[in-house]
């Protein structure tokens, strides 16, 4: 380090920036920690023991299979629960990212909801339709309808705010609300993409996608729902995310207006046509993540997994967790396909917590999550508090009173 | 208290206040050293501080902020009559008149000021800490301002009164400490101090009150304004029919009592506002209506009138604050792709030359103080040798060494050859830098005076009185 300036700027510059940096991975790390602490004295008050629960629940996500040290049995019994953990993760890391990249531009998009489904609902359609299409085509195109979908959905909510300043938070849940109820019309006894299988008469449930626009899977048995491409997919587009909005001119453009608005309105950014960009490119996010769901493992869409759906909303806690960082992104969609997986039903020994209240545990500590990241004053005041422990640095105490 | 911005006078406040520790050293309070580790002991040892941002509750009545946090109580509940009790007596002690039960949010800037003081005067202080205090205030109110400092320290009160103002130094003042670069350079008595005496002090050079300039020499038209009609954001009409010319190596200053069309006119200029009818042309071309882009790239540069809301992405750093202007292009970037390598690059040198101090290309633009913030924004403004410099209000909030270093960069725009239209409340900078002075009243230009004019046909002209020209 050369000493050229005030030199006692630079100290507090460069001290500042490293309590930034050192705060980015330490907070996040914080608020997860309290929140299953939290969450522990709840399994406590229902009278379990909540070292044993959390135990069950990482053996449940299969995470226990990156140890080296398990094996036979138990190796295989956690390939096949990490399998299921990443199917969850993958469509996490994706709405996480439509919600991230519009906290960037400050903007906050509750969305992810609606335009993840409008996503299913046009990947089941094209993957559903347009048979004899080649495998990779079919793919592509489903995969590319779901985008565009997700994309207007968005897109409205966009351009209703670069024209008329709705309020981007209002117009995207209503928008939730609209896709909904677009499939339960489209999909339900009667309606316009109903199966006409008829075996599925009386059940309101979609059309089948067809094996031509499956996802390969590429680890596990796709009898028993292995592990598919999709997550590669996830990943991919993380990456692109990343480059997007630190490297390029884009980017640059969407930090500009949501730093401040005004001074990019000075440099000729203008902030309206700003707001629909980065809509329409939330919604490609959500987008991809329902088609990836769809046409990696659910291959159907019934109406009432469109009603309990949780993916887009998940992916706020995902994106506040992962503090819109493209990394921390994908560390916290994990963490949450783990919780999913590990408290399911299906995953959890009822001897040690009762499996039908474990799901709710998922729950409750995604709501602490978003307690804690909203209310960073708390964690700061904890962070605090310890700081005060520490001894003074002056001595003498006793003149204090002589002060007052 | 004074000192350049970044000088150390807030740090230290803080310090007597609690809300920083010292490393080392120790404070002597009524002759004993004390240890100051919140300002709620600082509050116990009656010591008062009004920040430069005031901390009061804008949905609440002016008793309710002053006695907030050591309420008088009626058993569990506020005492409210007490309180406004209260506040009326410390007010007619100490000459603060404001209305105890006025909503914060509905007074003044100067009455919520006194809002702060009363505050601290109820929880007993009587020593009183104001930071910057006349930064918000208008000259009337500063005036008022301090007939209380004065009325306060007749009854005891000790007041440490920070700025970089050096005549309102010189009027409150008793004694002046002045700070340079975190030490303190002197103390002197106010008496016998000039203002000279105390720049000196704080910059540690002699400073140039009085800008030197050769005389113009100017050339062809290279911004023309042309009968220009603009609305401002209530839709009604901000200029109505304003013509000026600002040519090549001379600087136009703008003269006139805010509000008359200096904020519309330099958004027009600059592409923010669109016209309802007239023309602008930078060096023959026309740009009106082509946005902010056309403006710039027609050659305009733009000193915003205020560098945290407009001038500067506070949170960016300063590489990509300097990439502001020239970020779609190459070499910053390629194909829609940024160059982050080619932005340090580009910011290294530009930060030396513009003496940008403390400064990385990676620090983030919140880190620097005022001045050197403002140094950024000139620094990009100028890089490019603009045609014509845009500069409204360009030394707003600067101290005297920072003011000097842009009148100096305006004034080599002007010796290269190209044009500056300067738009200022302050008569003294339009004064000292113009070459000619347009007077601004009710959106049209009303006089052009030289820069010698007196004091009185320049207020004339300002509240739109008839000159000669």
């Amino acid at each position: 380090m050369s000493d050229e300036g005030g030199p006692g700027t630079i100290t507090v510059a460069s001290r500042l920036s490293g309590y930034v940096r050192g705060g980015g991975v330490l907070i996040p790390l914080v608020t997860a920690l309290l929140a299953f602490l939290v969450g522990g004295l709840v399994v406590l008050a229902t009278g379990s023991n909540p070292i044993d629960t959390y135990r069950a629940i990482f053996e449940g996500s299969g995470l226990n299979w990156l140890f080296p040290w398990v094996s036979g049995d138990d190796r295989t019994i956690a390939a096949l629960n990490l399998q299921q953990t990443l199917i969850l993760t993958t469509p996490l890391i994706l709405t996480g990212l439509a919600v991230a990249f519009a906290f960037r531009a400050g903007l906050f998009n509750i969305g992810g909801q609606g335009q993840y489904l409008v996503g299913t609902f046009a990947a089941v359609y094209v993957g559903s339709s347009l048979d004899g299409t080649p495998a990779l085509v079919h793919v592509v195109l489903s995969i590319v309808g779901a985008c565009l979908a997700g994309a207007a959905w968005a897109g409205i909510a966009g351009f209703l705010k670069a024209t008329t300043g709705a309020n981007e938070v209002v117009s995207t849940i209503m928008l939730n609300w609209t896709a909904v109820y677009v499939g339960l019309y489209l999909f339900g006894l009667g309606g316009p993409l109903h199966s006409d299988d008829p075996a599925a008469q009386s059940i309101p449930v979609s059309p089948d996608v067809l094996e031509s626009a499956r996802l390969p899977v590429f680890w596990g048995d796709p009898e028993l729902q292995g592990l598919h491409i999709g997550i590669f997919i996830a990943l991919a587009a993380t990456a692109l995310f990343w480059v997007l909005l630190n490297r390029s001119v884009t980017g640059y453009e969407v930090r500009a207006v949501g730093f401040n608005p005004d001074a990019a309105e000075y440099a000729g950014i203008s902030a309206g046509r700003n707001y629909v960009k980065v809509m329409v490119i939330c919604g490609l996010l959500a987008g991809l993540a329902g088609a990836l769901d769809v046409l990696g493992w659910q291959f159907r869409i019934a109406t009432n997994d469109i009603q309990v759906s949780q993916v887009g909303y998940y992916g706020i806690a995902v994106a506040l967790l992962g503090r819109n960082t493209a990394f921390g992104t994908v560390i916290a969609a994990l963490l949450f396909g783990a919780l999913l997986n590990g408290t399911s039903v299906r995953n959890l020994d009822p001897t040690i917590f009762d499996p039908q209240l474990a799901g709710n545990l998922t729950w409750i500590i995604q709501g602490l999550i978003i307690l804690f990241v909203s209310a960073p004053v708390l964690v700061t005041m904890l962070s605090r508090a310890r700081f005060r422990r520490r001894p003074k640095p002056m001595p003498k105490p006793e003149v204090l009173s002589g002060g007052g | 208290m004074l000192g350049e911005n970044g000088a150390g006078k807030s740090t230290l406040m803080n310090v007597l206040y609690g809300l920083l520790q010292p490393d080392e050293g120790e404070i002597l309070l009524r002759g004993e050293p004390v240890h100051i580790g919140s300002p709620r002991e600082a509050i116990g040892m009656r010591i008062g501080m009004v920040h430069q941002h005031f901390m009061l509750i804008p949905v609440m009545s002016v008793a309710e902020n002053v006695v907030l946090a050591s309420e008088p109580r009626k058993g569990a509940l506020l005492d409210r009559g007490a309180a406004e009790e209260r506040v009326r007596e410390l007010s007619e002690r100490f000459g603060l008149v404001v209305d105890p039960r006025a909503l914060v949010e509905d007074i003044g800037v100067g009455q919520q000021q006194r809002v702060e003081i009363l505050r601290v005067l109820h929880r007993g202080a009587d020593i009183l800490i104001l930071d910057e205090p006349t930064a918000v205030l208008t000259a009337q109110e500063t005036a008022e301002l301090f007939k209380v400092l004065r009325a306060l320290t007749a009854e005891g009160v000790s007041v440490i009164f920070i700025s970089h103002k050096l005549r309102e130094v010189l009027d409150i003042a008793d004694r002046v400490t002045v700070l340079r670069r975190g030490a303190k350079v002197g103390t002197v008595d106010s008496e016998g101090a000039t203002e000279a005496s105390l720049a000196k002090l704080m910059v540690g050079r002699d400073v140039l009150f009085r800008v030197e300039k050769e005389a113009a020499s100017a050339g062809k038209p290279v911004l023309e304004v042309d009968a220009l009609e603009v609305d401002d954001d209530r839709g009604l009409p901000a200029l109505r029919g304003l013509s000026l010319q600002v040519r090549t190596g001379e600087i136009v200053g703008i003269a006139g009592v805010d509000g008359n069309g200096q904020s519309e006119l330099v958004e027009a200029i600059t592409g923010l506002r669109v016209p309802r009818a007239g023309h602008i042309r930078v060096a023959g071309r026309d740009i009106t209506g082509a946005g902010v882009r056309g403006a710039l790239s027609a050659g305009i540069g733009h000193i915003a009138e205020d560098r945290h809301r407009r001038g500067l992405i506070l949170d960016f750093s300063l590489a990509e604050n300097l990439a502001l202007r020239e970020y779609r292009r190459a070499p910053l970037s390629r194909f829609g792709l940024l160059s982050p390598k080619r932005m340090d690059a580009q910011a290294q040198p530009l930060l030396e030359q513009y003496d940008v101090r403390g400064g990385r290309p990676e620090t983030a633009a919140s880190s620097l103080s005022g001045g050197n913030q403002q140094k950024v924004v000139i620094a990009r403004e100028l890089a490019e040798a603009p045609q014509v410099t845009i500069a409204a209000q360009p030394t707003r909030g600067l101290d005297v060494g920072a003011i000097e270093f842009v009148h100096k960069r305006l004034l080599e725009q002007r010796d290269e050859g190209r044009g500056v239209l300067l738009v200022s409340l302050e008569l003294e900078e339009i004064r000292s830098l113009s070459d000619r002075v347009l007077v601004i009243y009710e959106g049209r230009i009303v006089a052009e005076l030289s820069p010698d004019a007196s004091d009185e046909e320049l207020g004339v002209a300002m509240l739109g009185g008839q000159v000669r020209a």
